[in-house]
């Protein structure tokens, strides 16, 4: 498997991630500095990791969508390449209009640092095949604007084309989001976004390695 | 030209940071203020001197970066 991760000034997580990634597939990731305009040949799975890219000025992930790698990113999710979004990652991708609706400022305006319980919604994608729909697992979540957003046509439309991917458990809400949507995907199942860390959930140091199936599922699609 | 260019969460949309706003005026011993909410203020010069050209590209601006227009409105004006 290909992959490539995404950095941008401010990112913080492409290490966690990069090591989640070669664990889970024994394959490194190439990283890719946001100023190029073209992935690698061949890349299988696009990742933009979490931090803070551009300090969170203007709107969390509004500076770092514009930015010229993204162009390469669309055009990649647009002929069906995998794109993984975490944290800042997601909020890039709605932000770049890959990804419906907004993650707007935590319902309880502090940044909110826990472990939360993480419910799978739709089994069927590239990064929960591993799992079953209703596995509950603990996952971290480091965010001040995780509340997701989207207006009701937008939201329903998610949640009866199955496109919920990940919900946090009940009286696990860290932020406020709406229908308690935690991670979502685009239409075409290729593009997924999601606020927790699932990359820091996969070995024992972690405290678990509850998300590591997570990262297996890329095994069965991506690298088919 | 100088724009000035005011950007503030749609109205259907929750606005905590009002919210809070709202709290504190109100712990403040203000009374009868609600409804509060909150936004961003952008100004920048523009080398256009042409007026109809100058609202043109900020609308633009707007729409491609300074408003998420998800969640967003904005409004602008163009001095002098």
């Amino acid at each position: 498997m290909k992959s490539a991760i995404i950095e941008f000034p401010g990112i913080n997580r492409e290490n966690d991630m990069a090591r989640a990634l070669r664990l889970a597939t024994g394959h490194a990731p190439e990283p890719v500095w946001h100023t190029g305009t073209q992935l690698p040949a061949g890349t299988d799975l696009v990742v933009i990791p979490g931090g803070f890219s551009y300090g969170d000025y203007l709107r969390c992930g509004a500076i770092a969508a514009r930015s010229p790698i993204m162009e390469a990113v669309r055009a990649a999710a647009a002929r069906g390449v995998k794109v993984l979004g975490v944290c800042n990652g997601f909020q890039i991708l709605t932000e770049a209009g890959l990804l419906p609706g907004a993650l707007m400022r935590n319902a309880g305006l502090r940044f909110v640092c826990e472990t939360v319980r993480l419910r799978v919604e739709n089994d069927s994608t590239f990064f929960t095949n591993r799992l079953k729909k209703g596995d509950v697992l603990p996952c971290p979540v480091a965010h001040h604007d995780g509340n997701y957003f989207a207006d009701d046509e937008t939201l329903k439309r998610l949640e009866g084309e199955g496109r919920v991917v990940f919900r946090y458990a009940k009286g696990s809400n860290p932020n406020g989001s709406m229908a308690d949507i935690a991670g979502i995907m685009n239409e075409g199942g290729n593009v997924i976004g999601m606020m927790p860390h699932p990359e820091d959930r996969v070995e024992e140091l972690h405290g678990g390695s509850e998300c590591l199936p997570l990262f297996e599922s890329l095994l069965e699609e991506v690298m088919a | 030209m100088k724009a000035t260019i005011r950007i503030m969460l749609k109205s259907g949309v929750l606005d905590p940071q009002g919210k809070a706003i709202e709290h504190a005026l109100a712990a403040l011993g203000f009374a009868g203020a609600g409804d509060v909410r909150q936004g961003k203020l952008i100004t920048l010069e523009l080398d256009e001197t042409d007026r109809d050209r100058a609202a043109e590209m900020v609308r633009e601006m707007c729409e491609k970066l300074l408003a998420n227009t998800v969640i967003e409105d904005y409004e602008f004006e163009i001095g002098a």
